[in-house]
């Protein structure tokens, strides 16, 4: 078990307020559970020691720093551990009086542990978990999502798509459950946007490793052949949370076309050229900070934080029911780097927020696309729409 | 650029009554300044003033130009009638807003890469003091009695009252979110604070300590102009007071409020992403910078309309116009 404390101690410096100032301690922790990797394709996307803590160790500064001026102090703790000492780890974070968790886990681990973290009124912060069924059926009241769902990355892409009038798509999909579900996302959002999926097929998981010396003169040679012969589509979409095959697509299509979602234009939460509204200082601070270009890993989990800190400097509590109140309530929102103020679902805990297209460089456009419209919020069009949503624990 | 000496030089040979006042505009994206005739509206030069400027002000003699030259980490000072420069400021780094002490020393520097604002010495080119301050320091104001120097810090979404004495904050007042101009009225007793993310201008009482209290908030609605899209940046207030204009950003128009009762009257339409504003000295005209558009846009403060649009260089920033 790898445990890091981070410790802000705020001082003060100053005489006069024009605030209230009560003196705060606000303890937070964040769950990292590391399930065995292989290594990714490409090497850029080595998964850092800090993943995600380093989000938190710069969400203590920024939080701290506010603090400063209201006697409220940050502490937040990191804990990485692999799955099987995942709820002996949360066990320890509760005994400690943590109630504030930020969860970097999957689906599953997500929900057994935000139910055990419900029986002590902690409040969780889903920094990963991107399945749909947690912001539908299986939604839990002390859990806010902060990461989006696939439904949403999917809804993103499509929607750049249609408004590229690219409404014919080739799906290509692997073989592993996360592949299929956010194959199926993909599914929806044609269906919800006017896209047709043109073409669909598996790329099979065969196991192995996932780079070989000259791998790429295989490579070159099967991926036109498994390609071949699909119906007419103005755009390839590979949906491969798994990492088997996506990269190798731009360049060995048999027809060529665009790919977007795993490779090619991705949706993502961050990326570290992301520069506009006023991203680059953000981007500088954490750089500084970390000596490495952030991660969607960090940004979540930084947000995650932000989030709790907007909430209790809004409220001077660092009580976790009224914490998670304000957050779902009208009242919240918060600036995030991305151009518009982002909230909460109140139908789900589900937080709104824009999604960039990515092309490996820079930003190559942003979604919601325009022209796609809610009668509530453009970023209603992303992911689960009220009606759209079964969940009933905020009720 | 020789034939702007040779105007400069007829200028001070033939001793002119009025002599016309010079808009000076800071262009992003084309590292320029523009300059524009006030009385013609024409385009009279545009210079290189390092890279990003975007902060931008001129000595109450009006000889010496302040920009902030963002990625040089430093503040140019350029000779308003040459172009030419004449000396930086030591600024700290990544300078974006600043305010001028009205007696033109010292220059009150927000950087948002440290969580400082930096007190530069005009003169003695010194920095007499680092203040700290909340995530992202941007929007820098001054109260007219020169007791208070308010930042705007973007991230901890606060105004920080710092004493010019002491260089101590006395004051810290929550507003809503990324928080982007302070601007005190002339005669000291209100501030605005305009927050972009938030979508609204906290409205400030400041008694005779110069303590401020919350006295409301001014929001705004556009038909057919999505909420999100309504960001206000930059405010100016007529010397009475009576008016405030607000550019509100990608919703590309100014917001014209009614200073006594915080009404909007208005929504001028302007040039795209208007960002900064500046007055004439006499107050008849309003330049707005569109970052989108590349141009300025004159609006007529009387009458409340846009009369004219001024193509500048490349994603004009900030604008301040030479005193009489």
């Amino acid at each position: 078990m790898q445990r890091i404390l981070m410790v802000f101690l705020a001082a003060l410096m100053w005489g006069g307020m024009s605030i209230d100032l009560a003196a705060l301690e606000i303890k937070a922790a964040v769950l990292r559970i590391d399930p065995p990797r292989l290594a990714p394709i490409s090497r850029y996307e080595k998964f850092p020691e800090d993943n995600g803590f380093a989000g938190a160790q710069l969400a203590d500064e920024d939080n701290g720093t506010t603090g400063t001026f209201l006697g409220h102090t940050y502490e937040t703790t990191t804990v990485a551990v692999p799955p099987e000492e995942a709820d002996a780890a949360l066990d320890a974070i509760l005994a400690d009086g943590i109630r504030f968790i930020i969860l970097m886990a999957d689906d599953a681990d997500l929900t057994r542990l935000a139910d055990r973290a419900a029986q002590d009124g902690a409040v969780v912060f889903n920094a990963q978990a991107e399945g749909v069924a947690l912001r539908d059926n299986e939604c839990r009241a002390n859990v806010l999502h902060v990461a989006p769902s696939r439904a949403m990355r999917a809804d993103a892409v499509a929607q750049f798509a249609l408004w590229k009038r690219w409404p014919r798509w080739f799906l290509i999909h692997g073989s592993n459950p996360e592949d299929q579900a956010l194959a199926g996302a993909y599914r929806r959002a044609a269906k919800k946007f006017g896209g047709r999926i043109a073409e669909e097929r598996e790329f099979e998981d065969t196991g192995g490793s996932r780079r070989t010396d000259t791998g790429h003169v295989l490579v070159q040679r099967q991926l036109p052949v498994f390609t071949q012969d699909a119906d007419d589509h103005e755009v390839v979409i590979a949906a491969d949370e798994s990492d088997v095959f996506a990269p190798y697509l731009p360049f060995h299509l048999w027809t060529p076309r665009p790919v977007m979602g795993a490779a090619g234009l991705r949706p993502v939460t961050i990326h570290g050229a992301h520069e506009a509204w006023g991203a680059t200082q953000f981007q500088r601070r954490f750089e500084e900070l970390t000596g490495r270009y952030i991660r969607e890993e960090d940004y979540q989990v930084w947000l995650s934080l932000r989030v709790l800190g907007e909430a209790v400097i809004r409220t001077s509590s660092n009580d976790p029911q009224t914490i998670l109140d304000y957050a779902i309530s009208d009242e919240f929102e918060l600036a995030a780097f991305k151009g518009v103020p982002v909230t909460f679902r109140p139908w789900n805990g589900q937080l709104r927020q824009p999604i960039l297209l990515y092309d490996g460089r820079i930003t190559v456009s942003v979604s919601p696309q325009d022209g796609f419209l809610h009668q509530v919020s453009p970023l209603d069009t992303l992911g689960l729409d009220k009606p759209e949503s079964s969940c009933t624990a905020f009720n | 650029m020789k034939s702007l000496f040779l105007s400069a030089a007829l200028a001070s040979v033939v001793a002119m009554p009025a002599m016309a006042n010079k808009a000076f505009v800071s262009n992003e994206k084309g590292n320029t300044v523009t300059v524009v005739d006030t009385d013609t509206w024409e385009v009279l030069a545009e210079f290189d003033a390092g890279n990003r400027p975007r902060g931008i002000t001129i000595s109450p003699d009006g000889k010496k130009l302040y920009v902030a030259a963002s990625d040089d980490d430093t503040v140019r000072v350029f000779d308003t009638e040459t172009y030419k420069e004449i000396h930086t400021l030591p600024s700290g780094p990544d300078p974006e807003l600043f305010v001028l002490h009205p007696s033109g020393n010292p220059l009150y520097i927000a950087n948002e890469d440290d969580n400082l604002v930096t007190v530069t010495d005009t003169e003695t080119r010194t920095i007499l003091a680092e203040v700290p301050v909340g995530v992202e320091p941007e929007g820098m104001g001054i109260s007219p009695d020169t007791k208070f120097v308010v930042n705007t810090s973007e991230t901890t979404n606060m105004a920080h009252f710092i004493s010019t004495e002491d260089y101590k904050i006395k004051h810290n007042v929550l507003v809503d979110q990324r928080p982007r101009y302070a601007q005190y009225t002339d005669d000291g007793k209100r501030l605005f604070v305009t927050s972009e993310i938030g979508g609204t201008v906290t409205v400030m009482d400041i008694d005779d300590t110069g303590a401020p209290t919350v006295a409301g908030k001014i929001s705004f609605e556009v038909p057919g102009v999505l909420p999100e899209w309504l960001q206000p940046v930059g405010l100016k207030v007529t010397a009475d007071g009576s008016k405030i204009f607000i550019a509100l950003g990608p919703a590309n128009r100014v917001a014209v409020v009614d200073g006594a009762t915080l009404e909007v009257k208005d929504y001028i339409i302007v040039g795209q992403r208007v960002w900064q504003l500046g007055f004439t000295p006499d107050q008849k005209y309003l330049l707005t910078t569109n970052g989108n558009s590349n141009d300025i846009t004159v609006i007529d403060v009387e009458k409340e309309k846009a009369i004219k649009s001024v193509q500048v260089g490349q994603q004009p920033w900030g604008v301040v116009v030479t005193p009489n």
